[in-house]
């Protein structure tokens, strides 16, 4: 599906990129036309004249939701590594990491 | 060909909170490894952000000290990126509505006094640390979500000195508000620099290379007077410059480029959708300006006007905030203002500087700085007697006139006592009692030199001169 202007709503190769997924021609192909459809659905909202409307981020007008600046204890070093594939002196281990 | 070259400078302030940016762990540095952590900040599916409300209180307060604009409606956005510090796959921080727009800050260099432009200051948080082994790398989440101030500069800056100049008057603007320890050891203040050079006369900035990850004010500084030369040599040398972003090696004294982390840099902001805005009244950021501190330039003014100091002086005690609150205290109780400006000048700075120690940390009480000055200003004490009386007060706090006289440091002004030792002091130097009296003046600083060391320190120096001139005019 293409919108008005003729260009494609979404690349789904340059979204996979930057997501690190690895997707197959076909899979991309799948994608590409099932995103292609849900964005352009999503594109009829642009339909609406927005004129005087000012934008925002939240349907809710709730703003300024703070915490005092208190310490807590969180979790113990020893919960937290449970979950970790591999560790060492209580640090995670990852791949090397090269800069 | 000349070249001008222009700097900007993003700097990350960790800022002085107690508990993180979004959730309530502690910000504590040197902790254990992943001892300060939890969900939150490990970015477990399903947990919430909440903002540390004192974190957008110093953000505002820094963007009043430049006189930024406060926004009346800002936001957090999501920055998403792939790597191992970052275990959300996203970074929380202000994209398009920042906390300040605008702004600047007054720095000094040899090349004289002028104001470097602001961008903008946001709010976000910090990352995790990674430690490198020899196959792997391993993740400390301490430091993750601690907040972290970005003051982004237009790239206004000329030379490294100014980079130099702008990052010590941010230093001491947040020292002042108090929104940060700008603790260099313990990455506080963390810079990332760009940089570009371009032909004297022409307009148009050259293409920039960004440095990443300064985290001293001397390694600013050294890279980019590398940089610098860098590009004019490329230049001159009929290359073209790339767009790159390179590491400053600090043993190799060069800069390196490091390898791209995203081909294009993709962030793909969008609205942090568990965070809900921030709006500030006016009512708000007016309440915040009226417990704003004077700045340091201010300060420095009113300094010379009111206590009628020399600009040196007024501008050394200024520069800090602890410092220049103690000078303003013990002038309370003492008017010879000069005196006091000295004495903290010399001996408290140097003692400061040698112990590494802060003003906050001494025990020594304005009042007791402000009665050991009168007590030299009285001639109850010889200035060498009043440093070690300053010394012990440093050290142990108390009263100076008390330690005084435990230590029987009481100024010597009786001329009989005195007698004995200048008697002493011309018998046993006749080489300087033969010079002063060819018309060698200087011999006689000599002979009070022997006086003073035999009273240890105590004796009056300028009646002690008086004497000795008696003395051998009599003879
Ligand atoms: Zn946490």
């Amino acid at each position: 599906m293409m919108d008005v202007a003729g260009e494609k709503n979404i690349d789904v190769a340059y979204v996979a990129h930057l997501a690190r997924l690895r997707l197959s021609e076909e899979e991309t192909a799948v994608f590409q036309k099932q995103l292609e459809g849900i964005v352009g659905y999503v594109n009829k909202v642009r339909e609406i004249d927005t004129t005087g409307v000012e934008p925002t981020a939240h349907g809710r007008s709730v703003q300024n939701v703070f915490r005092e600046d208190m310490a807590r204890e969180g979790l113990t070093t020893e919960e937290v590594l449970r979950n970790a594939p591999a560790q060492r002196d209580g640090l995670f281990v990852v791949p090397k990491i090269v800069e | 060909m000349k070249y001008i070259a222009s700097i900007g400078l993003e700097v990350h302030v960790q800022l002085k909170t107690d508990s993180k940016m979004f959730c309530s762990c502690r910000t504590s540095f040197g902790d254990k490894p992943n001892a300060n952590i939890c969900p939150v900040c490990l970015g477990y599916p399903g947990t919430m952000p909440t903002m540390n409300e004192k974190a957008i209180c110093y953000t505002v307060m820094t963007g009043l000290m430049t006189g930024s604009s406060i926004s009346n409606y800002s936001k957090f956005d999501r920055k998403s990126y792939f790597y191992p510090d970052m275990p959300k796959n996203y970074q929380i921080s202000q994209y398009d509505m920042p906390l300040c727009v605008g702004g600047s800050v007054e720095i000094e260099s040899d090349a004289g006094a002028r104001s470097v432009a602001l961008c903008r200051i946001h709010l976000e948080e910090d990352v995790a640390k990674n430690l490198h082994f020899a196959n792997h790398s391993g993740v400390d989440f301490n430091r993750a979500g601690t907040p972290l101030m970005e003051v982004v500069t237009e790239p206004d800056m000329v030379s490294p000195d100014e980079a130099l100049a702008f990052l010590l008057a941010l230093k001491q603007i947040l020292q002042y508000v108090g929104a940060s320890d700008c603790n260099l050891e313990e990455g506080n203040l963390r810079c990332d620099v760009n940089c570009s050079v371009r032909p004297e006369g022409t307009e148009t900035l050259g293409t920039k290379s960004e440095i990443k990850n300064l985290n001293t004010f001397k390694g600013v500084h050294d890279a980019l007077a590398y940089e610098i030369v860098r590009q004019v040599e490329a230049l001159q040398n009929g290359e073209r410059i790339v767009q790159d972003t390179r590491r400053w090696d600090v043993d190799a004294g060069a800069t390196f480029q490091m390898r791209s982390k995203e081909a294009a840099h993709d962030y793909r902001y969008f609205p942090e959708p568990d965070l809900m805005p921030v709006v500030l009244l006016q009512e708000q950021i007016d309440t915040w300006k009226k417990g704003l501190p004077e700045l340091p330039g201010a300060r420095r003014k009113r300094f010379v006007a009111q206590y009628g100091l020399p600009e040196y002086d007024a501008r050394v005690l200024a520069g800090d905030r602890e410092v220049a609150d103690l000078f303003e205290q013990a002038a309370s109780f003492n008017t010879d203002y000069k005196s006091v400006s000295n004495w903290i000048m010399t001996e408290l700075l140097r003692h400061l500087s040698e112990t590494g120690k802060t003003v906050a940390s001494l025990p020594l009480t304005p009042k007791a700085l402000a009665d050991l000055v009168a007590l030299v200003g009285g001639g109850k004490v010889t200035s060498t007697s009043a440093k070690e009386i300053l010394g012990e007060l440093m050290a142990h706090g108390g009263d100076p006139a008390t330690i005084m006289q435990a230590r029987g440091l009481v100024q010597v002004n009786d001329s009989d006592e005195l007698s004995m030792f200048v008697n002493e002091a011309v018998a046993d130097n006749p080489k300087s009692v033969e010079d002063y009296r060819k018309g060698k003046k200087a011999a006689i600083q000599f002979l009070v030199g022997q006086v003073m060391k035999q009273s240890r320190g105590k004796a009056n120096p300028q009646i002690v001169a008086q004497l000795v001139r008696e003395r051998i005019d009599a003879h």
